[in-house]
């Protein structure tokens, strides 16, 4: 089964329809933020809704939800921001700060070597 | 489990339930040279494409006129996943080193681990606004040149000073189509990132 193409991702405006017109995201949401369904979707819900809880009833990211769903990264935050507010998602945000210049502490480098190293 | 490169599954293969953390290294480069394969020689899905709509205040713009212009521009890139273990999962995200696309980086790669600069010696104009603008962000980068039809003509000693490369900064030959030799980039970056965090740690209790 191939999972329907939401919207058409060359007309603009039409993602104006998806989010309900907005078009900024609160930043909660990373590119690598993992997401989990909390509930299966119910009847009547917004189809791009429902398509992100069945996605999710593994842990997704943002970046991996947006390729399933042919949809702009932006317009998939503001998508999650809804869901997270009707409490039908939860996210597992990362680790490392956001910040520029800030390294990850050299625990969690040793881990990502030994798994990079036994690929 | 091990999988070549030639067969990732076409379907979406999900992350498994334990997985908490998703990390960033982000493979700079110029177009053609080599970013998405060494994505996909590394990855276990198939590398995916999506794009971020990006509005940015208008620049250039006359600010005076009380308009809140802005302008919208899509920036499309090609990423990957490696699940280091139960809990840990790498996402590669393959992105144009172009100097027009670098106002989209602050937001879209903002905490990542650290940088891949893949250089190709026929075009290695294209590497020095990305190293520049790594550097400038304080981004940690490994540079790894990637090396077209056994091409041996430029050591890396030699490339270390066409892109004036401080010493301190690793650089290995790669092979981006071969999953072992894109590991071994991957480790090359990685190392250097602990060995300065270490370095941190230590300076700093």
């Amino acid at each position: 089964m191939t999972p329907r193409r939401p919207v058409d991702t060359g007309a603009p405006d039409r993602l104006y329809t998806v989010t309900g017109g907005r078009s900024r995201a609160a930043d909660s949401f990373d590119l690598v933020t993992l997401v989990v369904s909390e509930s299966r979707p119910t009847p009547g819900m917004q189809s791009e809704h429902a398509r992100i809880l069945e996605l999710c009833s593994h842990p997704t990211a943002v970046v991996e939800i947006a390729a399933e769903l042919s949809l702009p990264v932006t317009v998939v935050r503001i998508l999650l921001d809804d869901l997270h507010v009707m409490g039908r998602i939860t996210a597992r945000h990362p680790r490392v700060a956001a910040s520029h210049s800030e390294l990850p502490d050299s625990e969690l480098l040793k881990e990502v070597l030994h798994g990079l190293r036994k690929l | 489990m091990v999988s070549g490169s030639c067969e990732l599954p076409a379907q979406r293969t999900p992350l498994a339930d334990a997985a908490e953390t998703g990390l960033k290294i982000v493979v700079v480069g110029g177009f053609g040279v080599g970013k998405t394969t060494l994505v996909r020689s590394v990855s276990e899905i198939r590398p995916l494409n999506t794009e971020e709509v990006m509005t940015q205040a208008g620049v250039g713009v006359d600010e005076t006129s009380g308009v809140d212009a802005k302008t919208t521009t899509t920036v499309a890139f090609d990423f990957g996943r490696i699940s280091l273990n139960e809990r840990i999962v790498l996402y590669l995200f393959g992105a144009p080193g172009q100097e027009r696309f670098w106002f989209l980086w602050d937001r879209l790669f903002s905490g990542t681990l650290g940088a891949v600069v893949l250089v190709d010696t026929r075009r290695m104009d294209d590497s020095w606004y990305a190293i520049d603008r790594l550097e400038h962000h304080g981004t940690p980068f490994v540079v790894a040149v990637n090396r077209f039809d056994d091409d041996v003509a430029h050591p890396l000693e030699e490339i270390r000073q066409a892109l004036a490369l401080p010493e301190h900064i690793p650089m290995i030959d790669c092979d981006a189509r071969v999953r072992t030799s894109s590991k071994n980039v991957l480790i090359t970056l990685v190392d250097h990132l602990r060995t300065m965090a270490i370095a941190r740690e230590t300076t700093q209790p």
